[in-house]
C-alpha cells in the first residue's frame, strides 16, 4: 500500500501511536484489559447486558442517570487518584540526581490527565449526578424537563471520559497543565494529538455538561409542586438553581475559547499563537471567565448538601434560610468579577489587579456568611454524628482554611510570590478536596438510602472519614510549608535535599487517602452485602425535613403517587408536624416519558467523530458527523415517547408501601 | 396555585395529572402578521445603513464607521428580540426577562471587563517587546 494511501485511511495513526516502549503504560494496559476482559465476562456470564441496556443505560428516569453519574464519577477518581499517587511518588523520590521513575514527557502528562480528569469527570459528574437525583425529588416533581435530554448529556459526558481514558493506551494526552494554556497549547509547541485529545473530550463533555445545565434550570423553574414558590424551595435546590445559572452562563465561554484554539490549530487561524497578530494573553483571561465561574459551579452544590445535611442532623430549621439564598445570588453574580485573580501576575498594573483583589475578598463575605450559619444551625440543635453530619463538620474546619489561604492569594502583592507555587497547589485542592469532595460524600452518605432503600455501613464509612480528613492534611499541609519556601508547582526532579522530607510526608498522606478511597470502597461492598440488616422501610431514614423523604426508599418510577402541594420551607417537616395523611387510594394512571436508545447511540457517534478528528482521519470524521445529523433528525420523528403507569400498577406499588409503613411503625 | 392550599387530608397531594398546575402568567406571547412586518422593514432599516457605510466610505475615519456599525446592530438586537423573539416583560413570567437581564449583565461584565483587561496589559508591556510584536505580526 502506498504511503498516501495509509495516511488517507489511518490519518497520523501509526503503530508508533501505541505506546509499547513504556513499560508503565504497558503494565496500566495489560491490568486494565485483564480487569476489563473479566468484568465484560461476568456481564455476559450473568446475561447483565439485556438489563443494564434496558434498565439504566437507555433509561431517561432522573434517578437512574443521576446514580450513573456518580457511578462515572466514582471510577474516573479512581484513575484522577492513581495519577496523584503517580506525581506524590515521583517528587518524593526525585532528589539529588535521582531522575525518578517518571520520564517528563510521561510526567507532564500525568498532571495535565489529573487536574482534567478531577475537575470534568469527577467533580462535574458527581455534582451533575447528586443533582440529577434529587433535585426532582426535592421540588415535588416527576422527572426533569426534558428526560431523553437528560440521557443523552450523561452520555456525552462518559463520550469525553472515554476519549481521555483512549488518550492513554492511544498516542498520548496533552503535556500543558490542566487548562492548555495558549501558546504552549498552541500547534507550533504542541503538534502531537495530546492537546487534540484534550480539545475533543472537553468540547465533546461539555455540550452534555451544558445541556444538563438547561435541563435542571428548566425543571426548576417550571417543575416544581404546587405551592412551591422560589423562597419554599429546599436550600439544596436554591444552590442547584444558581449552579445551573452559572452553568449556562458560563460553559458556552469554555467552548467558544476551545473552538478558537482548536481553528488555529486546525486551520491555521492566529487567534492565540506568538505570531500573526494572534494574542495568548487573550486565551488566558477567556479561559479564566469560564474557569472562575466554574470553581463556582463546583463548590455551591456542595454547600447545597451541607445546609441540608446539618439543618437535618442538628434537628433544626436551618438558620438564616433568606440569607443562605442571598449569598447564593450575590455569589452568582459576583462569581464573573473576579477572573483575573488568576493570573494577577501577567501584568495588567495596579488599578486591573487592586479592582480584581478586591472583588475576590468580597466574595469572600457571602460565603463565610453561609459559615456561620451554619454554625447557628448547629447551636442549640440535637446534633446527631451520623457519616454525613461528620463530613459536615470536617468540611467547615478543613474549608475554613482553604478559605483564609484564598483570602491570602487575593492580595496581589502576596500572590506575585505564591503565583504557581505549591501553595497556590496546597490551597484549591484544600477548597475542592476539603469543599466539594467532602460535599459529594456527605450527599452520597445522605442520600444512599434513598437511592437503593438501606443505610450505608458506618464502620467502613467512618474509617474511610477519618483516612480521608488525616490523610488530606498529611498531604497538603507541606505543600502549604514548600511553596511559602518557594517551590514551584509541576516540578519532575529537585535539587535541593533539604526539601525530601516534606514530599516524603506529603507522600504518606496521599497513601492515607488511598486507603480512605479504599475503606469507601469497603463500605460500599459491606453496606450491599449486608442491605437487609440496613434496610430501610420508611422511606425517612434520617428523619428528613425535605419533600425527597416522604416517598419510599428507592422512589417508584414516577416518585410521587400525586403531586404534594407545598405549605412552607421543609415540607415533610411540615407534613410530619401536621400529621398530614397518606392517600391510599384513588390513584390514577401516570403519564412517564419512554426510554431511547437514541442519547448512547449518538454519545457514541460523537466519540467516534472526536477521535477522528483527533487523528485527521477526515473521512471517519465526515462519515461520524453526518450520521450523528441522521439519527438526532431520526430521532425527531420518533413520535411514540411516553407511556401509562397503568393505575393498577400504581396501587400495587403504594399498597406495598402503606404495608411497609404500617410494619414499620410509622 | 393557592387556590388548594387549604383544605385537610388530601391537602398535600393535589389531584392532578401529572405536572399539570397550569401557571396563570405562563406562555409565551404570539407575533402578529404585522408585528413581523415591523420588524422586518425595521431591520432593513437598520442592515442598509451599515452597509451602505462601509461600501461607499463616505465616513473617512474607519473607527467612526465602526461605532456607527456597531451602534446600528446594537439597535437591532433590541427590534429582533421584540418583533421577533417576542419578548416583553410579561412573558413566562418575568423569567424571560430576568434571563435577559442577567445575560446582558454579565455580557457586559466579560466584554468591558476582557477589554479594560487586555488594554492594560498591552499598556504595559515593554517598549522593545511591542516593537517586535508588531514586527513578527506584520
Amino acid at each position: 500500500m502506498s504511503d498516501d494511501l495509509v495516511k488517507t485511511i489511518f490519518g497520523r495513526l501509526s503503530i508508533e501511536s501505541f505506546p509499547i516502549h513504556e513499560p508503565i503504560l504497558v503494565g496500566t494496559f495489560a491490568m486494565v484489559a485483564l480487569g476489563g476482559a473479566a468484568l465484560l465476562g461476568a456481564l455476559t456470564y450473568f446475561r447483565l447486558w439485556g438489563y443494564l441496556w434496558k434498565e439504566w443505560f437507555t433509561s431517561v428516569d432522573h434517578k437512574k442517570i443521576g446514580i450513573m453519574y456518580i457511578v462515572l464519577a466514582l471510577v474516573m477518581l479512581l484513575r484522577g487518584f492513581a495519577d496523584a499517587l503517580m506525581m506524590r511518588a515521583q517528587q518524593a523520590i526525585a532528589f539529588g540526581g535521582n531522575e525518578g521513575f517518571l520520564p517528563a514527557h510521561h510526567y507532564d502528562q500525568v498532571f495535565t490527565a489529573h487536574g482534567v480528569i478531577m475537575i470534568f469527570f469527577v467533580a462535574m459528574p458527581f455534582v451533575t449526578g447528586l443533582m440529577n437525583f434529587v433535585v426532582p425529588l426535592q421540588i415535588g416533581a416527576r422527572d426533569v424537563s426534558f428526560p431523553f435530554l437528560n440521557n443523552f448529556s450523561f452520555w456525552m459526558t462518559v463520550s469525553g471520559a472515554v476519549i481521555v481514558m483512549m488518550s492513554l493506551f492511544v498516542g498520548e494526552f496533552a503535556r500543558t497543565g490542566w487548562l492548555a494554556m495558549a501558546p504552549l497549547s498552541g500547534l507550533d509547541y504542541s503538534p502531537d494529538v495530546g492537546v487534540d485529545y484534550y480539545v475533543w473530550a472537553l468540547q465533546i463533555a461539555g455540550v452534555g455538561t451544558l445541556l444538563s445545565g438547561v435541563n435542571l434550570l428548566a425543571t426548576i423553574i417550571k417543575m416544581r409542586a404546587p405551592g412551591m414558590g422560589l423562597m419554599q424551595m429546599p436550600i439544596f435546590t436554591w444552590s442547584a438553581l444558581v449552579t445551573n445559572v452559572l452553568i449556562v452562563a458560563a460553559f458556552p465561554v469554555l467552548t467558544a475559547v476551545l473552538a478558537m484554539l482548536s481553528l488555529d490549530r486546525y486551520v491555521g487561524t492566529n487567534f492565540f499563537t506568538n505570531t500573526g497578530g494572534g494574542n495568548p494573553m487573550m486565551y488566558t483571561n477567556m479561559i479564566w471567565i469560564w474557569g472562575h465561574p466554574e470553581v463556582y459551579i463546583l463548590i455551591l452544590p456542595a454547600f447545597g448538601v451541607f445546609s441540608e445535611v446539618v439543618s437535618t442532623f442538628s434537628g433544626k430549621r436551618l438558620f438564616g434560610y433568606t440569607s443562605m439564598v442571598y449569598a447564593l445570588i450575590v455569589i452568582c453574580i459576583l462569581s464573573y468579577l473576579v477572573w483575573l485573580h488568576h493570573f494577577f501576575t501577567m501584568g495588567s498594573g495596579a488599578s486591573v489587579n487592586s479592582f480584581f483583589g478586591i472583588t475576590t475578598m468580597i466574595i469572600s463575605i457571602p460565603t463565610g456568611a453561609k459559615i456561620f450559619n451554619w454554625m447557628f444551625t448547629m447551636y442549640r440543635g440535637r446534633i446527631r454524628f451520623e457519616l454525613p453530619m461528620m463530613w459536615a463538620v470536617a468540611f467547615m474546619l478543613t474549608f475554613v482554611i482553604g478559605g483564609m489561604t484564598g483570602v491570602m492569594l487575593a492580595v496581589p502583592p502576596a500572590d506575585f510570590q505564591f503565583h504557581n507555587s505549591l501553595f497556590l497547589v496546597a490551597h484549591f485542592h484544600n477548597v475542592i478536596i476539603g469543599g466539594v469532595l467532602f460535599g459529594m460524600f456527605a450527599g452520597v452518605n445522605y442520600w444512599w438510602p434513598k437511592a437503593f432503600g438501606f443505610k450505608l455501613d458506618k464502620f467502613w464509612g467512618t474509617v474511610s472519614f477519618w483516612c480521608w480528613v488525616v490523610g488530606f492534611w498529611v498531604a497538603f499541609t507541606p505543600l502549604y510549608v514548600l511553596g511559602l519556601m518557594g517551590v514551584t508547582r509541576r516540578l519532575r526532579a529537585f535539587d535541593d535535599p533539604s526539601l525530601q522530607i516534606w514530599f516524603v510526608i506529603a507522600a504518606v498522606g496521599a497513601l492515607i487517602i488511598a486507603a480512605g478511597i479504599g475503606a469507601m470502597l469497603m463500605q460500599f461492598y459491606v453496606s450491599i452485602r449486608d442491605r437487609e440488616k440496613l434496610r430501610d422501610t420508611t422511606g425517612d431514614p434520617w428523619n428528613g425535613r425535605t419533600l425527597e423523604w416522604a416517598t419510599s426508599s428507592p422512589p417508584p418510577a414516577y416518585n410521587f403517587a400525586f403531586s404534594p402541594v407545598i405549605h412552607d420551607l421543609d415540607a415533610w417537616h411540615d407534613m410530619k408536624q401536621r400529621k398530614a395523611e397518606r392517600p391510599t387510594e384513588g390513584f390514577r394512571a401516570i403519564h412517564m416519558p419512554k426510554n431511547t436508545g437514541a442519547g448512547i447511540i449518538l454519545a457514541g457517534l460523537s466519540t467516534v467523530f472526536g477521535v477522528a478528528m483527533i487523528w485527521y482521519i477526515w473521512w471517519l470524521a465526515a462519515l461520524a458527523f453526518v450520521a450523528l445529523l441522521a439519527v438526532a433528525i431520526g430521532h425527531t420523528f420518533n413520535y411514540d415517547r411516553d407511556f401509562h403507569i397503568p393505575a393498577e400498577e400504581v396501587v400495587k406499588n403504594e399498597d406495598v408501601r402503606t404495608r411497609a409503613l404500617q410494619s414499620a411503625g410509622v | 396555585m393557592s387556590a388548594d392550599t387549604h383544605h385537610g387530608h388530601a391537602a398535600d397531594h393535589a389531584r392532578g395529572h401529572g405536572h399539570g398546575h397550569d401557571d396563570p402568567h405562563g406562555g409565551a406571547a404570539h407575533g402578529s402578521r404585522k408585528g413581523y412586518w415591523i420588524g422586518f422593514l425595521l431591520s432593513v432599516l437598520l442592515t442598509a445603513p451599515a452597509f451602505g457605510l462601509v461600501m461607499s466610505g463616505v465616513i473617512t475615519d474607519p473607527r467612526l464607521t465602526a461605532g456607527i456599525v456597531m451602534a446600528l446592530a446594537m439597535v437591532q438586537i433590541v427590534v429582533h428580540m421584540i418583533y421577533f423573539l417576542h419578548m416583553n416583560t410579561k412573558s413566562e413570567a418575568g423569567w424571560t426577562m430576568m434571563a435577559l437581564i442577567f445575560t446582558a449583565i454579565i455580557v457586559v461584565i466579560v466584554i468591558s471587563g476582557s477589554l479594560w483587561v487586555m488594554y492594560h496589559m498591552n499598556l504595559n508591556m515593554m517598549p522593545q517587546m511591542q516593537a517586535e510584536m508588531s514586527s513578527a505580526g506584520m
